[in-house]
């Protein structure tokens, strides 16, 4: 084959021609990556928009102020304030007779639809009161109390007074009272103070996320002292001591495998294994943890050991030649450099697990769960499940207070992942 | 090193073995219907500073059903909600595992078919609403624009209301419902598609029999082509389609219907209209009841099952926090049978299921 010369001249013609066409490319490429980047981040703001303007009303809610006479016979009629003194007291029946005094009700029927205006939550919330402040009894303080969610609803205009009585959820007699309220300006529109403090209830308006997010971090505790030793001594173990032979890297296969396996099997191995053969209870966050601690393993792992081989070997060869054992070479050298990448891939796995229902489903922890978990053994849900949860419930108020809780867990994923930015600027080294 | 590694080996185990001792907590699981007044129960009896309040997980029925019959201990749940009926065959699984039983019933549930005010109300029978929406029907109605042999079960080729019947809206026919998995399909599919189009309407009942289903329970299964739509679990996702989709129909528990009634529109069914009233009366024919089966070899082992049983009195009145949330409550004979069953305890047996 005989090969064409051309003359440099020519060459350059040739080039010059085509250095329009060239540079055209380039900003098309440029072009395209922009159009990328533009449309990702649209994606990611109508997101959080969406998220946060429906969101955001679900941190606030309707209250009514009441007058209410705390007299300490009725109350706590043992006079000890234990819970069984005030449980038997009659804080409910006080604050529906100072809300009767306002709005008078008349007849066995309005009185029954008037008892209803204020949130079922009000004896727990008396109970807490003279708790913390027994000086309150013989007084008469003003207490705020939250509205039932269907008055919490038309408050804010997702019930119409125009339709008929006969098909909203609040009667004509109910909006009387309401605005009868508000005229004596006791109605008030503020933070509320149960979506943070308050947990899991049926009734929407003291539904709150706190049980729900003291469940995620126990859980997540237990799965970052199961998955973040042992995954890290897998791969130290898998890189620097074993030899590579066909068992480790069948080892090595299968934990890729393993990283790829849907979550909800973990929750039927966590079924079949803790609960069926070691007997442990179910709905609680010890095997949520463990649970979830195996499906993030392979994560961490597999970014472990990517952090250890980014370790230059000059680093290790350098130890061994001033006489390093190996153990040292690994504490002293290895484990310290890999440490950032180590760190970033078990916050990732862990912002994973955070987000995890599925596997939960299995063991129990998919459900209604009232008392906050005080320790791993007692019962406890976590963030998704709630929200899961409560967007499958009826009452309208619900929404809001699903996107409320969205909020929250998308700011509990900001926070994980901003410590793994900063742990890995601050513990970052370069070679 | 090794003292740390052996502290935390005790730790860990105490930790493990604690967790296995016997529970305080009341654990509930089953029906996604009963969940929210079960957990209007389980809240009160929470308030009670005698109890801790109980754990009521989701899943449907069928995991109620079976998971309060896998055996006797804690590890297993103490009460077990559906929204059907226990069978013989679940009920032969619980003997199995040596688990006795008592039945209550708490009340019950209407199924709706509903959709947005904007679009076309809907008044329809029984049997026309299955005849729409049954995966297989026989293949001699003239609407479907053939007369062929009766005996012959052919698609569903049904693609307009008003093919079915000209009273019925000129629309397409589609419906949003739940899945397989679910209690109210089952029984949507059991009281519609079954007993009202197969085992009433003429052709599909002499054609069932003709193929050796005379109680029609081959009719239960729904339309695959488009026309009925898996919507999930989430009873909530349907009303919102209905909202968004005006010319479409959905398929869901009353409660939802109660809480959307400036939205939705009921579908009048064989004359009746889904209210409140019309299901307690039991005018309204697509209701089922609603379950708890409570396991006798947890009474008096995990606290508080007694006064569980004894909370759903006190509220499911007719004017009780249960009727409120869109439960129908029974009629006042029914509550007294019941109650009383919470003391006696009367053992399920096979014979009690016919």
């Amino acid at each position: 084959m005989t090969k064409k010369f051309i003359n440099p001249i020519e060459a350059t013609e040739i080039v010059k021609s085509s250095i329009k066409k060239r540079r055209a490319k380039d900003s098309r490429l440029r072009l395209y990556g922009r159009i990328a980047i533009g449309m990702a981040t649209c994606f990611l703001f109508f997101m959080f928009f969406s998220i946060f303007t429906k969101g955001y009303p679900g941190f606030f809610q309707y209250y009514v102020t009441l007058d209410i006479k705390f007299d300490r016979e009725r109350i706590d009629p043992k006079e000890d304030l234990s819970d069984t003194s005030l449980y038997e007291g009659e804080a409910s029946k006080t604050v529906n007779e100072s809300l009767f005094s306002i709005i008078n009700p008349q007849g066995r029927k309005a009185k029954k639809e008037a008892r209803k205006i204020v949130s079922s939550g009000k004896d727990i919330r008396i109970a807490k009161l003279v708790k913390n402040d027994p000086s309150l009894f013989g007084t008469v303080t003003k207490v705020k109390f939250a509205l039932d969610d269907d008055i919490d609803s038309f408050l804010r205009g997702y019930i119409n007074r125009d339709t008929p009585e006969s098909e909203r959820r609040i009667s004509d007699n109910v909006i009387a009272y309401v605005d009868k309220l508000s005229e004596e300006n006791r109605i008030s529109y503020e933070f509320s103070d149960y979506i943070l403090q308050g947990s899991a209830s049926g009734n929407p308006e003291m539904a709150g996320i706190k049980g729900a997010f003291f469940g995620s971090i126990l859980t997540l505790s237990v799965c970052l002292l199961i998955a973040f030793p042992l995954g890290i001594a897998t791969a130290v173990y898998l890189e620097e001591i074993a030899k590579k032979n066909k068992i480790t890297e069948i080892i090595e296969v299968n934990i890729n495998n393993l990283a790829a396996v849907p979550s909800v099997v973990f929750g039927i191995m966590g079924l079949a294994i803790f609960i069926s053969i070691f007997g442990m209870p179910r709905s609680i966050p010890l095997v949520g943890g463990m649970v979830l601690a195996l499906m993030t393993l392979p994560t961490i792992i597999i970014s472990s050991r990517a952090a250890i081989r980014a370790v230059p070997p000059s680093v290790r060869d350098a130890a061994y030649g001033i006489g390093a054992s190996k153990l040292q070479v690994i504490f002293h050298h290895v484990i310290p450099l890999a440490m950032p990448g180590m760190l970033t891939g078990t916050i990732i796995g862990m912002a994973q697990a955070l987000g995890e229902t599925a596997p939960l489903l299995m063991i129990g922890m998919v459900a209604f769960i009232v008392d906050i978990p005080n320790s791993v053994v007692d019962p406890g849900t976590v963030l998704p499940v709630q929200i899961f949860m409560w967007a499958d419930f009826a009452e309208r108020m619900f929404i809001q207070k699903t996107s409320a809780a969205i909020i929250v867990l998308l700011g509990f994923l900001i926070a994980m992942n901003a410590l793994a930015v900063y742990l890995r600027k601050k513990l970052e080294r370069r070679w | 090193m090794k003292k740390t590694l052996i502290m935390a080996g005790i730790i860990s185990g105490l930790i493990i073995s604690s967790a296995a001792q016997a529970r305080d907590t009341l654990s509930l699981a089953g029906s996604s219907t009963v969940l929210p007044f079960a957990r209007i129960i389980a809240e009160q009896l929470g308030k009670n500073p005698n109890f801790k309040t109980p754990v009521v997980e989701s899943g449907g029925s069928s995991v109620g059903k079976k998971g309060v019959c896998d055996g006797v201990g804690t590890k297993f749940i103490d009460i077990g909600n559906a929204s059907s009926r226990m069978k013989t065959k679940e009920l032969a699984y619980c003997e199995k595992n040596g688990v006795k039983l008592t039945e209550i019933k708490v009340g019950y549930d209407g199924i709706v078919v509903a959709n947005s005010k904007k679009g076309a109300p809907l008044n329809i029978s029984k049997a026309h609403l299955g005849m729409a929406l049954t995966a297989k029907i026989p293949a001699c109605y003239e609407g479907s624009g053939r007369s062929y042999n009766c005996n012959d079960w052919i698609d569903n080729p049904f693609k307009k209301w008003s093919d079915i019947d000209a009273s019925l809206p000129d629309i397409e026919i589609r419906v949003y419902g739940p899945p397989t998995t679910s209690g109210t399909r089952a029984s949507y599919a059991e009281m519609v598609n079954q007993k009202g189009y197969c085992g009433k309407e003429k052709i599909a009942k002499a054609a069932s029999a003709a193929r050796g289903d005379k109680k029609g329970k081959k009719c239960r299964a729904m339309r695959t082509d488009g026309v009925f739509i898996e919507a999930g679990e989430q009873d909530n996702l349907i009303v919102q389609k209905l909202n968004e989709d005006t010319s479409s129909y959905g398929i869901f528990g009353f409660s939802y219907l109660d809480q959307n009634t400036d939205t939705l529109q009921g579908a009048v069914i064989s004359k009746t209209a889904p209210t409140f009233e019309n299901i307690a009366g039991n005018n309204y024919s697509v209701s089922r009841a609603l379950y708890y089966y409570v396991k006798h070899q947890h009474i008096g082992v995990v606290p508080g099952m007694n006064e569980y049983m004894a909370e759903w009195t006190k509220h499911w009145g007719d004017d009780g926090a249960l009727s409120d949330a869109g439960m129908i409550p029974m009629p006042a004979s029914e509550r007294a049978k019941y109650k009383s069953a919470m003391s006696s305890l009367p053992v399920l047996t096979a014979a009690d299921l016919k």
